[in-house]
């Protein structure tokens, strides 16, 4: 059955890596859903983290076949139940659609998000969440006029402990 | 530099070099003395430096970038050594990509080094400026871009350490003309270790006490050992072991030479056009012991119906290959040499009388329907078999023999006999054309005292002949015999069992092939009749330098044994 799961990729900072990386997946027909990278908590360690769909027996493969390059200490999987993860939103709307009524408290109230910035024709508003949540927030939106919407990659943390000693 | 590594201290105290310099600097501190490749603009520099350096690296020019990595590769094979391959930019590093492919399927040992436009216009689309380095990705174990001089000492101790350890494979590493030029203090420090990769998995003693105790308690083992045996120099521990447990052993087509051909339990090669007992009897045996091998589709069948009834060992030293194809019941990681050195102790002493005749029954079958015919034909047109046959009795199973790909491959590679390791060279994975003609001069250069034959199709030998100028001119006595059906023949089989005969663009109008190598001062001969051969095989082995004999064999023969695609192991056609 394929599900998502989440790669957590630990590496030298290389300048070629992504590309290895992406081919691992790429060759094998995998889309990818989104993908992240950072310096993690070890200084000059990198971390990717990457979301893809696909069968468990298939991710274990992917996982082995990461940790084969010569750049890549550990790579690890896990599934959403496994790992706290969040993506940031941005979305601008124009103010004078979105400015009648109570609709900006409202809207930042019942979705927990910010307003980032103010211009004199556009608001910025911020939300951090789940894919679903922070769809949820574009598609009420919507109706009042999305001039730009963009989503990051997810970013995600173990729940397991121990797992990641010795990178 | 980025790779964090532990290095050896400076092989010689630092110098004032150029980056050109560094390089060939770095190849004797590697210990290579021969090279392969091919000039170019963004490479001069280092063509100039080579110049300077030619007592004590050998330069051997090819006709073609390709003849150049696939003579490397013919090197590496034969002597277990890295091979060394420059090019220039552009063209130059393109024509490196198939055999980097094929080195990286076949973990064959590389270095490839490539000239690459000056720093400042890289991304220009300067004249001969390719991305060599996104374009090589998939197909190198590692490579890296060099822009500036003092990058060059850890880069190429990196690429050479990652290149032969572990798993072995093809590494590159792209230099740009100003890195080239660029003076800088020069020292050598080898590779020791590199934080982020890990060559061969630490041995986990439980799996082999597991692995033993299946073996122990099976009633009919089977192995089957790939090219792993070889490339960890464990040929030794290996008959060991099979010897101490009576183990029935099958090789791929890429381990053959590992265990002599006319060991009594080696029971002969797997896979599509291997022999009939080891396919058949995969499916029977109740343990299969995979020893340095990758379970190819090409060994494997239907990997749904295969040995589905047995529980599976495998031995490798990749994580990543362990249930990749085969699930395994018992995984055992590691360099196959520790591995099986610590496994013999475990096994105990078996018989297996009643398993192992069931091999020679079914190979009895096989000598019948199929062998006996190819070796020993009476009528019609000489058959590949009988030249394989005729080279056997008179080399006496001590050349290395290298094969290109097609049916005079599989047809060579069924029965040659070898006695040594390491004599068997062909393109496995990749099953690459045009590769036995560089790759065989290759061979020689490293094995000058070994004889080296190249058996090559009539088609795969069009496709690098210009070689021919580089065996001219090096001297290399490679023995060359042209199987020629004047078809692309393995095409032409499946176009005959499997498309109804319809002979699409196989059938080939050849050239004077005598003349041609007569062109580049070899000698040859060309033959088609039974009553010729004898002699004629006499004559090319006891002449004095290459030759070139060309037989012209049945256009329409084809090659059995046969698991047709898709089709299990066991269901494998004698005719
Ligand atoms: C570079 C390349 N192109 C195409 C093929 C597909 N192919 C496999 S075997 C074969 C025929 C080879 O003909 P020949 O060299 O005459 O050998 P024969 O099979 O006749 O012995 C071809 C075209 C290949 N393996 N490699
Ligand atoms: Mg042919």
């Amino acid at each position: 059955m394929k599900q998502a799961y989440t790669l957590s990729i630990f590496s030298e900072n290389s300048v070629g890596l992504l590309n290895r990386i992406t081919s691992i997946l790429t060759r094998r027909h995998l889309n990818i859903d989104s993908i992240n990278s950072s310096e993690s908590e070890s200084s000059g360690i990198y971390r990717f983290t990457i979301v893809v769909k696909t069968t468990e027996a298939q991710v274990k493969k992917l996982v082995l076949q990461l940790e084969k390059q010569v750049e890549v200490m550990k790579a690890v999987y896990h599934t959403d139940s496994d790992t706290v993860f969040q993506e940031i939103a941005l979305y601008k709307i124009s103010t004078r659609s979105i400015s009648e009524g109570n609709l900006v408290e409202k809207l930042i109230r019942d979705n927990n998000a910010r307003i980032l910035s103010v211009e004199s024709d556009f608001m910025i508003i911020e939300k951090t969440g789940h894919k679903e949540e922070t769809q949820e927030l574009l598609d009420f939106l919507s109706p009042y006029g999305v001039l730009e919407f963009v989503r990051s990659g997810r970013v995600s943390v173990t729940k397991p402990m121990g797992e990641l000693e010795g990178i | 530099m980025y790779l964090e590594a532990t290095l050896t201290p400076p092989v010689k105290e630092t110098m004032r070099t150029s980056g050109a310099d560094a390089v060939l600097r770095s190849f004797i501190a590697e210990e290579v003395d021969l090279i392969f490749g091919y000039p170019g603009g963004a490479i001069m520099p280092v063509y100039d430096a080579l110049y300077h350096y030619q007592e004590q690296v050998r330069h051997v020019l090819t006709r073609h970038e390709q003849g150049a990595i696939h003579a490397a590769q013919g090197y590496a094979r034969v002597t277990g050594k890295v091979g060394v391959v420059l090019a220039t930019s552009g063209p130059g590093a393109t024509n490196l990509i198939t055999g980097i492919a094929d080195a990286m399927i076949d973990s064959t040992p590389l270095v490839c080094i490539t000239g690459q436009v000056g720093s400042h216009l890289l991304g220009t689309d300067a004249f001969q400026e390719i991305d060599i380095i996104s374009i090589s990705m998939p197909a190198t174990k590692w490579n890296y871009q060099v822009t500036k001089a003092e990058q060059l000492p850890e880069a190429l101790s990196r690429a050479f350490y990652i290149a032969r350890s572990g798993r072995s494979g093809p590494v590159l590493i792209d230099i740009t003309k100003d890195a080239q030029f660029e003076m800088f203090d020069f020292a050598y420090r080898k590779c020791k270790q590199i934080r982020s990769y890990t060559p061969v998995p630490a041995l986990n003693l439980k799996q082999v006490e597991d692995a033993a105790d299946l073996i122990n308690s099976a009633k009919k083992p089977l192995v089957v050992f790939g090219q792993g045996v070889i490339l960890g120099n464990a040929e030794n521990e290996f008959k060991q072991l099979i010897e101490k447990a009576n183990l029935p052993a099958a090789s791929t087509l890429l381990g053959l030479s590992a265990l002599p051909s006319d060991h009594p339990l080696h029971v002969g090669m797997l896979g599509m056009h291997g022999n009939y007992a080891p396919n058949v009897l995969t499916n029977e045996c109740d343990v299969l012991i995979a020893i340095g091998m990758r379970f190819d589709d090409r060994v494997t069948g239907d990997l749904n119906r295969y040995a589905k009834q047995a529980k599976v060992i495998h031995f490798d030293i990749d994580p990543a290959e362990i249930n990749k194809n085969v699930q395994a019941d018992i995984a055992v990681l590691g360099d196959c040499k520790e591995s099986l050195q610590a496994l013999i102790p475990l096994v105990y002493e078996r018989s297996h009388q009643g398993w192992l005749k069931e091999f020679e029954a079914l190979t009895g079958v096989e000598q019948t329907k199929v062998i006996e015919h190819d070796l020993r034909p009476t009528s019609g047109p000489i058959s590949m078999g009988e030249v394989i046959h005729q080279v056997n009795l008179q080399t006496d199973g001590n050349a290395v023999l290298v094969t290109d790909v097609g049916q005079h491959q599989m047809v060579a590679t069924r029965y040659t006999h070898f006695k040594q390791s390491k004599s068997n060279i062909t393109s496995g994975g990749l099953g690459t054309m045009g590769f036995c003609l560089p790759a065989a001069l290759g061979a020689k250069l490293g094995v000058p005292e070994r004889e080296v034959i190249a058996v090559i199709g009539d088609g795969g030998f069009q496709m690098t002949i210009q070689e021919l100028g580089t065996i001219f001119q090096t001297k290399a006595a490679v023995k060359i015999i042209i199987l020629n059906n004047s078809f692309l023949g393995m095409v032409r089989q499946w176009q005959q069992l499997f498309f109804d005969k319809r002979y699409s663009s196989t059938e080939m109008e050849n050239p004077d092939f005598v003349a041609i190598a007569k062109g580049y001062g070899i000698d040859g001969k060309s033959i088609s009749e039974r009553d010729d051969l004898k002699t004629a095989v006499m004559e090319m082995l006891s002449h004095n330098g290459s030759y070139l004999l060309e037989v012209h064999v049945g256009k329409e023969d084809n090659v059995f044994p046969m698991v047709p695609t898709g089709a299990s192991v066991s269901e494998i056609r004698l005719e």
